[in-house]
């Protein structure tokens, strides 16, 4: 199943939350798309809840690094919510997982924005 | 096709990459691994092909990925050979120094090392050969390295 995304907004920050698979192509281009189009419009509290992402490669990977140098890189925060084991697992043997900021309830993750 | 020999000729596509991944989770389920293993192997096998679609064919309709499964009373012995330039491995940054782990590419050998018990990459003048091997009975993952 490609990725599929819908946003919602709490407390000022946007949820991003998706669903199925974030790998070379389609899925890829969709989660850069809507990062880009939130901060296009001054979007700049970006919390992705990754809970029904079963599945993500390499290129996924990358998009989750420029998502988020991306946003860091405009004065923006991003950060990520509920990961799969498998994402989760990913992000360990990558080393990536101490370099996003990782939450796991998203009531605590909204009101760790500044 | 003989029964524990399997080969497809395969544009170099996308969904070259897809139909790689689909079925090498297939051909591991039957050989009897485990559903992480499976996993492993199939993502394996998807990061070896999306390196010969866009790094070695270069999406070239000309070009063509060649990948094979063979089933061993020990191993799934997995090759994908692409048409390209020849990738060079001892010339692929390391994902994991600190210069490189914002990087938004270059992970997918390392997976490939991550996830298969060995792994011997053949670069020739006419395209790259990838071995990928998982012991059906052995020790998982380690990534124990075969050069060229």
């Amino acid at each position: 199943m490609n990725l599929r995304v819908s946003t919602r907004q709490v407390d000022g920050v946007n949820i991003v939350d998706c669903s199925g698979r974030i790998t070379l192509g389609e899925g890829s281009v969709v989660l850069r798309d809507t990062v880009k189009e939130l901060l296009s419009k001054g979007q700049k509290k970006i919390l992705l809840n990754l809970g029904d992402v079963n599945y993500i490669d390499s290129s996924g990977i990358g998009e989750l690094v420029s998502a988020y140098t991306t946003a860091k890189n405009q004065g923006g925060e991003l950060k990520l919510l509920n990961l799969t084991k498998k994402v989760h697992d990913l992000l360990q043997i990558t080393k990536l997982y101490t370099v996003f900021d990782v939450k796991d309830d998203e009531t605590a993750a909204v009101k760790s924005f500044r | 096709m003989a029964g524990n020999r399997f080969s497809y000729n395969l544009d170099s596509t996308l969904e070259t990459v897809d139909k790689a991944e689909e079925t090498a989770s297939r051909i591991a389920s039957e050989t009897g691994f485990g559903e992480d293993e499976v996993m492993q192997i199939a993502m394996a096998v998807r990061e070896a092909a999306v390196n010969a679609v866009l790094h070695g064919n270069a999406y070239d309709p000309e070009k063509k990925v060649a990948l094979e499964f063979e089933r061993t009373p020990k191993d799934l012995v997995i090759t994908i050979r692409d048409q390209g330039k020849g990738l060079d491995p001892g010339n692929i940054p390391d994902p994991l120094a600190p210069e490189n782990l914002l990087k938004t590419s270059g992970r997918g050998i390392f997976l490939i090392r991550s996830f298969m018990d060995v792994v011997e990459i053949h670069p020739s003048s006419t395209g790259t050969e990838i071995k990928l091997i998982k012991h059906v009975h052995g020790e998982t993952g380690g990534g124990k390295e075969a050069s060229q």
